[in-house]
């Protein structure tokens, strides 16, 4: 690629962008627009990220876009972005990930690795005078009696699985947690011909009545949840508010759950307690955990959202508290892909100005315009009172007994973590790990470090110590497992 | 989806699977009704948990290749996949073990 400007053997660009989601898209065809030299880096296969995951574009098979939303939006981001690849301004390495992120005086060095199969990336580092994180979420988990059971998923799992492969994971479904994803889950696999026997809320959905203005300042949410709602009269989905999973039943695999509803304490209602039963699979959700690691690792300030999710903190033109680093989508607070493509762009443009200075493109630095401002901003009102709306349930750990799994990887059970909290100080998720290897796995407490935070700061999700077990967690001194030889090619 | 899209043909120790072209080596494995095909240290069974590559639960040995993740791989013509195994035979770094370790 004649773009390149090569500093020893690692490629240098002017803007770096790690994830090809809604946000990443965005910043890297503003950025490519404002004439900088873009490297997009991705771990799928194919641009989209989770939210427009879609068919093999390599197997040639169309995606009509009948399982998306801002499916217009995608194409047209799409376009940008292929029109940079082809005119050799935007360098796309999809199927690859950054095990690590540093900065020295003048630029970002990202090291890269294949995201599957192991060997050796033909990149293995690149350089950039800016980087754009926007490395996305998925979905925030609470542990339940019998979760580690074949045939539970993540609620965004199964959206994902179905729009990759153009199937279900299984045939009759539970949907459970909370927030609206939820109803788009349903939506979803009713429309690919999946039954889904009921789908629990464990908020009573009042929280919304004082901010359902907010709402109004986004139609196009609005009229999602009118399409989520006419979906679930259409197909007879029940959907039951206040209501939990208290045990997801089966000796192999999922076969049923129990349910009850709760007090708005996370007690249960005496005699509310039922049984699904002849469930294949059980799909959970809790809100969403963005992918913190980079930022984390680049010593990027956090805070701890509205939702109890480790956060990015930037200003109004998505710079971070690093110089040079701008951060984008669900990294600066959950909040969905129309508020990530917002963020994008500003980030895309901004992060070209700063790599490339004055006189390659604008004379002075872009800021977000204020149209942008208050799009980004009424998002953002919506996505708050959506987190207030739907919050982790009080009193979900009074449902975890002693046996029940936490970390997934592991195998470590809530009664270790109790025991550790009580008898060995185990206050932050850091103390747990070492104590019970909670966190400790393969997915390096990606999946139980909210969980474990909660049960080992204290009940309340928001306190100091959940977010600094929190930011411990989001501590990877390798953001991805990697093989060896990685660990060899560096200078 | 029409019916004559090219499928691949791969197997999953020693067994036939097969999927639609492009699909993913768990949309194989659940296609052949499995719904785990993982064991833990414990001995417990595992399949599909995030499907996006986060959770590690879905991990298979591909062409000799341990700790691969089935829900982001796309099934190719004429795959070994096999189970990842009970040991965790990991190549991966695992950092936090090490600094624990000190």
């Amino acid at each position: 690629m004649t773009a390149l400007r090569a500093t020893g053997q690692a490629p240098m660009f002017d803007v770096a962008v790690v994830g090809a989601g809604p946000a990443g898209l965005a910043a890297a065809g503003e950025a490519a627009a404002s004439g900088a030299r873009v490297v997009v880096i991705d771990s799928s296969e194919q641009p989209g990220g989770q939210f427009w995951r879609h068919r093999s574009e390599a197997a040639g098979v169309v995606d009509g876009g009948e399982l998306h939303h801002g499916w217009r939006d995608y194409l047209e981001l799409r376009r940008a972005f292929d029109a940079g690849i082809a005119a050799g301004t935007i360098l796309y390495l999809p199927s690859t990930s950054v095990w690590m992120a540093q900065r020295d005086t003048a630029n970002f060095t990202l090291r890269l690795v294949p995201a599957h199969g192991g060997g050796r990336s033909d990149t293995p580092t690149v350089h950039a005078s800016a980087l754009v994180l926007a490395t996305g979420g998925y979905d925030r988990q609470l542990p339940v009696p019998g979760w580690q059971l074949p045939g539970v998923m993540a609620a965004g799992g199964i959206q994902a699985f179905g729009k990759q492969n153009g199937m279900l994971p299984g045939k009759r479904f539970v949907i459970a947690g909370t927030g609206p994803f939820l109803l788009s889950v349903a939506a979803g696999i009713a429309h690919q011909g999946g039954t889904v026997a009921a789908v629990l809320e464990s908020s009573n959905l009042m929280g919304w009545l004082p901010r359902a203005h907010r709402a109004a300042g986004v139609p196009a949410k609005a009229l999602e949840g009118v399409e989520y709602t006419a979906a679930m009269l259409k197909h007879r989905i029940a959907y039951r508010p206040r209501t939990v999973i208290t045990e997801i039943l089966g000796q192999d695999r999922v076969t049923g759950v129990r349910t009850a509803r709760v007090r708005s304490d996370g007690t249960v209602v005496a005699g509310s307690e039922r049984e699904i039963g002849g469930i294949d699979t059980v799909g959970l959700g809790w809100g969403f955990t963005p992918q913190m690691e980079l930022p984390v690792q680049l010593g990027a300030g956090t805070r701890q959202d509205v939702d109890g999710s480790l956060v990015a903190i930037v200003d109004e033109d998505q710079r971070s508290t690093v110089s040079g680093l701008f951060i984008a989508g669900e990294l600066t607070g959950v909040g969905g892909a129309a508020l990530a493509v917002l963020e994008g762009r500003v980030a895309g443009r901004a992060a070209a100005f700063e790599a490339t200075g004055p006189g390659a493109g604008a004379a002075v630095a872009p800021r977000a315009t204020s149209a942008e401002s208050r799009a980004i901003a009424r998002q953002r009102s919506f996505a708050n009172a959506m987190h207030l709306a739907h919050p982790v349930p009080a009193g979900w750990q009074q449902l975890l007994r002693d046996d029940t799994i936490v970390c997934r990887c592991e195998e470590v059970p809530a009664g270790a973590l109790r025991e550790s909290r009580e008898s060995m100080a185990g206050e932050d998720l850091r103390t747990q790990k070492g104590q019970n290897r909670a966190g400790m796995g393969w997915c390096q407490g990606r999946v139980c470090g909210f969980a474990v935070s909660c049960m080992s700061g204290g009940a309340d999700p928001l306190s100091n110590e959940v977010e600094t077990s929190l930011a411990q967690s989001a501590k990877r001194p390798v953001a991805q497992p990697l093989p060896l030889g990685a660990l060899a090619d560096l200078d | 989806m029409s019916a004559n899209l090219n499928r691949v043909h791969a197997t999953f120790e020693g067994e036939a699977i097969e999927a639609e072209t492009g699909a993913s080596v768990a949309a194989a494995l659940i296609s052949s009704d499995r719904v785990a095909w993982r064991t833990t240290r414990d001995g417990a069974q595992r399949g599909l948990f995030c499907g996006i590559g986060v959770c590690f639960d879905c991990l298979v040995e591909i062409d000799g290749e341990s700790g691969q993740r089935a829900c982001m791989i796309p099934l190719q013509e004429g795959m070994r996949v096999c189970d990842n195994g009970t040991r965790a035979s990991r190549t991966a770094v695992d950092a936090d073990t090490e600094e624990a370790a000190q």
